[in-house]
């Protein structure tokens, strides 16, 4: 019998605070990769509404209600966030555990599309990129998921392995508007 | 020297720096070649081919004389404009490309054997004797050649990279350019405006005429003040748009800080993406000179930066001036100095129908054929219609009409259109898709012109883009019409510059047309006309009307050379920003990477994985001790590996069995719920693209294992499958490589070890070899996986990443507690190589499932991807490189990976080449060198020997050719 020790990646990398700017580290608790079968999404999306309140989103878009996200993800794929994913789905979607996969980081300030200008190919004016807007795209090398989740703050999601890197490149982008 | 009451820079700010170790001193908003000037310093340079002593020609980034070293925090940057770089606190400049000193310069000799050493002479003067161009020429010429050199040291600047997204892009940041940017700025359009110089403004900051009743820079002052308020409008000064791309997308150079001290604490360059709706080029145009014989010596001056330096910089160029023009525009500048009191000799005019100016000498129908002076100016030889005059000035004001700046409208390959009225090139209509070239960028040389186009252009694009926009008012500013009459260059002895930069004179181009170089880009490439930094800005147009004349054609159709970007060099550091040391790749660490570090296990990368290479020992010297010891505990106790590089991907569907067929060559929706399987997948070609095991979870779900460098190839190749092929396939798939942290447990105690750890125990006939499923510790789930890369009993145990860590952990302590460890990857490495299991190094992209050794594995009940290409005769034919197993025939010499396979008597030649060694290792098991390596007709020679040749490290090993299989062939560890 041996008990095992969970581990966060906030455990391992550190947040940063500059004027203008904050990165935290977000520890996701229970991320589930919900892709429905053929024919199932609207009921996919029913299911979901009614048991976490939230439907399946839009291409390029995430649903909150509460502490719990549905993130679109990719083609017919959607990432349930902050809820254990109601057993009912597994007849209608194939379920996935992503909740160790991913790393979550939170940028904050109103300096924060000028680090992101230098992290990110895409267009993330407020006029194109709305709260709720969310992209699969690139950071610098790494293929990763962004987020609007307000006017003046994002949640970029990379692989768990690569969680040092994230927070290197963006620190250092951080670090290029202070100078 | 300085004018008191003129310009726009800070006098209360002074500002110290040294120019070739003596210190001077300038003013806030000079830049370096404004301060030079002010103190009377003209020689600045030495040009690249005669070393001719040169100074300032022009005040923008076109300059192609004035460029210098700054010395840096540690190094120094060659090649910057004087003329755009502005001064700071300390600044260290130095001449370059001269030696001992920038007054006396050794090389300046070679302007002597100036009339052996013209266009071409690389060509002729080289070809003999043969064996002197690698021995003497190239060397030479190389040490030659080059404008500055690089300090050879980690630059310790910092760039960036960026991306910048607007509806309109503005490229100028003069009158039409920020007019334009006011109506559509106030319209809400999402501007960006770009501009080079550290100042908006363009001309109106160089010119004293008036805009509406005020200098032009206050009207610009409150534009600017207006644009700095709308939330829409971006001004991005010392900012050089350097290119335009497909999909309205530009390159541009942002300065972001001038001073190169302290180089680690600023970002010293941007290099930015911007992508525009729709763009305006108001990049204005640009003074050429006319070529008459030493008028690259230091005093002559493009009349318009004269007035530049004047009105903007306070700062005459000299003391005694003399204008020589082909156009009206000059004389503002005659009109300027005069204003200022200072001393105008002569203008000098080519036309005759021009009116003469109160208390100023004109001389018409006259032009200027020679300077006197070798370091700067001391005299003019102006031809008359009567004869010969000499004119003592120390500064000429040179103008031979303007060209527009049209080179960004040209970057996609769309020729500009010549136009008659303005002798210059203007932008064709369309050039670019969605761009605009507005004001002087397409002839309109009127300061009112400019206005107007700039407010017509910003409603034309307010319209385009549904937005309602009102005309600003319009504001009074001069309409002159500058009449010109062309006027080239002047004939005579002597030469005469046309690229100053790379020292191409008329002379160069007459040579080469004698030559039969008629073709505009043959004679660019003959002369090197145009291919210097600057690119020709000042040459190329005069270069083009003299190449007419020459050969009797007109200028549009002798044609412009192929404008492409970037309009001014951009540092390769800005470039390359951003990918630099930890930043050059992400770096993908395993969950047990602080346990490798405190083990002190060197790293070796895998993909963009960090893999412990092995765990050194106290007392070990060497690696292969390390794997020695590590191979040891597989095979005698147990070894446990951090396995979670392994590519994981998740199949559920109804039909995801039949994916799995159809990717792999053997049949899977025939394996039992709880088994795993071994697949090999291939390309449409055949060939073997990645191999692995599938484990069956479910009815409907499966886990496919991929190699680690291929995993996002194979998951890429799945989606092909499933989105183009069999779109009615119902099933869905996702990566879960970084969900799980994967671990190998392997030896004759790895069950042992396992059961010290599962809440429930297992045996051999609960877990057979090949089985999986669901397990726990302590309540998380978990994986467990009899699979073995080693040929022992072995597991694979998956935990979610968060307690990888943990269990790693406890593996490692608990295989030592049985007398085993860690094992890294060259102790994996050998014990695959004894199994004769296959990695990359065999999967090469060339290899069959029939080189491998897999033919039998080819289902016939099924169609997959590469079965048909796969049974093609040709792929099946013995005499194929296929996998063989190679043993020294004397255990004590070594055999090499990439060595060439012979045949036992055979010479050792390319042609006998019979195949090579794919993969190598020291196994302590056999007490030699294993290899495995891929032979001709291989499987039909075990038993022979054959040469193993490394002509690389000269080795040649006699080996006996085996079955790849070296250890335990039956499998019987494994399954036991």
């Amino acid at each position: 019998m041996v008990e095992l020790v969970a581990n966060s990646v906030s455990d391992q990398v550190s947040g940063r605070h500059l004027e203008g700017v904050d990165l935290r580290i977000i520890d996701l608790q229970c991320v589930t990769s919900i892709m429905p079968y053929k024919g199932q999404d609207e009921v996919v999306s029913n299911l979901l509404l009614k048991a976490h309140g939230v439907k399946f989103p839009e291409p390029n878009r995430v649903i909150m209600s509460g502490l719990v996200r549905a993130l679109w993800f990719s083609r017919r794929q959607v990432f349930l966030i902050g809820v254990t994913p109601d057993p009912g789905l597994t007849k209608h979607a194939a379920l996935v555990d992503q909740s160790d996969a991913w790393v979550v980081i939170e940028l904050e300030g109103p300096r924060v599309l000028e680090v992101l200008c230098r992290l990110v190919p895409i267009d993330l004016r407020t006029s194109q990129f709305r709260q709720n807007h969310t992209a699969r795209t690139q950071l610098i090398h790494m293929m990763v998921s962004i987020t609007r989740v307000e006017k003046n703050c994002f949640h970029i999601m990379g692989f768990r392995s690569t969680a040092m890197s994230l927070v290197q490149h963006v620190s250092r982008a951080m670090s290029a508007i202070v100078t | 020297m300085r004018v008191e009451g003129k310009g726009l820079i800070d006098r209360h700010a002074s500002i110290q720096f040294k120019f070739d170790a003596v210190r001077y001193s300038g003013f806030k908003g000079d830049t370096l070649a404004s301060a030079l000037l002010a103190n009377d310093i003209r020689l600045i340079a030495r040009s690249f081919k005669y070393h001719r002593p040169r100074g300032v020609l022009t005040a923008g980034s076109e300059e192609p004389n004035a460029l210098v070293t700054i010395k840096s925090d540690q190094g120094f940057i060659p090649n910057t404009r004087a003329t755009v770089q502005e001064i700071y606190t300390d600044l260290e400049a130095r001449s370059q490309n001269c030696w001992p000193t920038l007054a006396w310069d050794v090389r300046s000799l070679f302007d002597l054997a100036a009339p052996f050493i013209g266009a071409g002479f690389y060509y002729k003067t080289f070809m003999w004797p043969g064996k002197f161009w690698e021995l003497l020429y190239e060397p030479f010429i190389r040490k030659s050649a080059g404008l500055g050199m690089l300090s050879k040291e980690v630059m310790a600047e910092r760039f960036d990279k960026a991306w910048a997204y607007c509806d309109l892009l503005i490229i100028g940041g003069g009158p039409s350019g920020l007019i334009a940017a006011l109506t559509a700025g106030r319209a809400g359009i999402d501007v960006i405006v770009a501009d080079e110089d550290s100042r908006m403004g363009g001309r109106l900051l160089a010119e004293t005429d008036e805009v509406n009743g005020y200098p032009g820079h206050v009207w610009v002052d409150q534009v600017l003040a207006e644009l700095e308020q709308l939330p829409n409008v971006r001004l991005m000064r010392r900012t050089t748009v350097t290119g335009v791309y497909d999909n309205h997308t530009f390159s541009a150079l942002e300065r972001s800080s001038c001073c190169y001290l302290q180089s680690q604490d600023v970002v010293h360059e941007i290099f930015w993406r911007i992508v525009a709706k729709h763009s305006i080029l108001a990049a204005g145009a640009i003074e050429r000179p006319i070529a008459f014989q030493n008028n690259d010596r230091p005093g002559v001056m493009m009349a318009s930066s004269v007035r530049a330096y004047l009105n903007r910089w306070g700062v005459s160029p000299g003391r005694s001036f003399a204008i020589f023009a082909n156009n009206d525009n000059a004389r503002r500048t005659v009109r300027d100095l005069k204003k200022s009191g200072i001393h105008i000799e002569a203008l000098i005019d080519c036309r005759s129908d021009v009116e003469s100016i109160d208390g100023i000498r004109l001389i018409k129908s006259a032009t200027v054929d020679n300077v006197r002076g070798i370091k700067s100016v001391k005299g003019i030889s102006v031809r008359t219609e009567s004869g010969h005059e000499n004119i003592s000035v120390d500064t000429v004001a040179l103008s031979g009409g303007w060209n527009p700046t049209i080179n960004l409208a040209c970057h996609l390959h769309k020729s500009p259109v010549w136009q008659d009225e303005f002798m210059a090139f203007v932008p064709a209509a369309n050039a670019v898709p969605g761009l605009l070239a507005i004001g002087s960028c397409r002839g309109l040389m009127s300061t009112a012109d400019c206005f107007k186009d700039g407010i017509d252009a910003g409603l034309h694009i307010a319209k385009e883009l549904g937005k309602t926009a009102t005309s600003p008012e319009i504001p009074n500013a001069e309409d002159d019409r500058n009449r010109l009459q062309a006027l080239w260059y002047i004939s005579g002895k002597g030469r005469a510059w046309l690229d100053f930069q790379n020292d191409v004179t008329v002379k160069d181009i007459q040579q080469a047309v004698t030559e039969n170089y008629h073709s505009v880009e043959h004679l660019k490439r003959y002369t090197t006309q145009g291919m210097a930094i600057d690119q020709g800005k000042l040459s190329n147009v005069t270069t083009l009307a003299i190449l007419a004349e020459l050969t009797g054609r007109t200028i549009p159709e002798t044609g412009t050379t192929t404008f492409r970007p970037p309009y001014t060099p951009v540092s390769l550091g800005a470039i390359g920003a951003g990918v630099q040391g930890k930043s050059f790749a992400p770096e993908r660490l395993l969950t047990s990477h602080s346990i490798l570090l405190a083990r002190e296990a060197p790293m070796i990368e895998s993909d963009l994985w960090y893999r412990p290479r092995y765990f050194p020992n106290q007392g070990e010297v060497n690696w292969q001790q390390s794997c020695i010891r590590e191979v040891g505990y597989v095979r005698q106790t147990v070894g446990v590996s951090d396995v979670s590089t392994l590519g994981k991907i998740d199949i559920q569907g109804v039909d995801a069995a039949k994916l799995l067929d159809f990717v792999y060559i053997n049949m899977f929706s025939n394996l039992r719920v709880g088994r795993v399987r071994y697949g090999l997948m291939l390309r449409e070609d055949g060939h073997a693209m990645d191999d692995g095991t599938t484990a069956r979870l479910g009815e409907f779900h499966f886990v496919m294992t991929t190699t680690t460098a291929a995993a996002a190839q194979v998951l890429a190749h799945l989606e092909f499958v499933h989105q183009c092929l069999y779109p009615e396939w119902d099933l869905a798939m996702t990566s879960v490589t970084e969900q799980w942290a994967q671990f190998a447990i392997a030896g004759p105690k790895a069950q042992e070890l396992v059961n010290d750890i599962l809440d429930d125990p297992i045996d051999n006939s609960s877990w057979p070899f090949m089985a999986c499923g669901d397990i726990t510790f302590s309540g998380v789930k978990a994986r467990l996986f009899r699979i073995s890369f080693s040929g022992e009993h072995g597991y694979e145990i998956a935990v979610p990443s968060r307690y990888g860590e943990s269990l790693f952990q406890i593996l490692i302590s608990k295989a030592e507690n049985l007398g085993g460890g860690p094992y890294g990857m060259e102790a994996l490495n050998v014990l695959r190589i004894e199994k004769g299991f296959i990695t990359h190094s065999e999967i090469d992209g060339r290899k069959t499932a029939y080189d491998l050794g897999m033919a039998r594995m080819i289902s016939n009940q099924k169609d997959f991807i590469g079965k048909k290409m796969a049974l093609r005769p040709g792929l099946q034919q013995p005499v194929r490189e296929r996998l063989v197993g190679l043993r020294p025939k004397d255990p004590s010499e070594s055999l090499t990976a990439g060595a060439h396979l012979f045949s036992k008597d055979a010479e050792t030649v390319r042609e006998n080449d019979q195949g090579y060694i794919s993969s190598v290792g020291y196994s302590a098991t056999f007490g030699q060198t294993l290899a495995l390596g891929f032979l001709q007709n291989g499987f039909e020679r075990h038993g022979e020997v054959v040469q193993a040749v490394d002509h690389l490290r000269r080795l040649k090993v006699y080996c006996q050719v085996t079955n790849p299989v070296f250890f335990d062939p039956e499998g019987a560890r494994a399954r036991g």
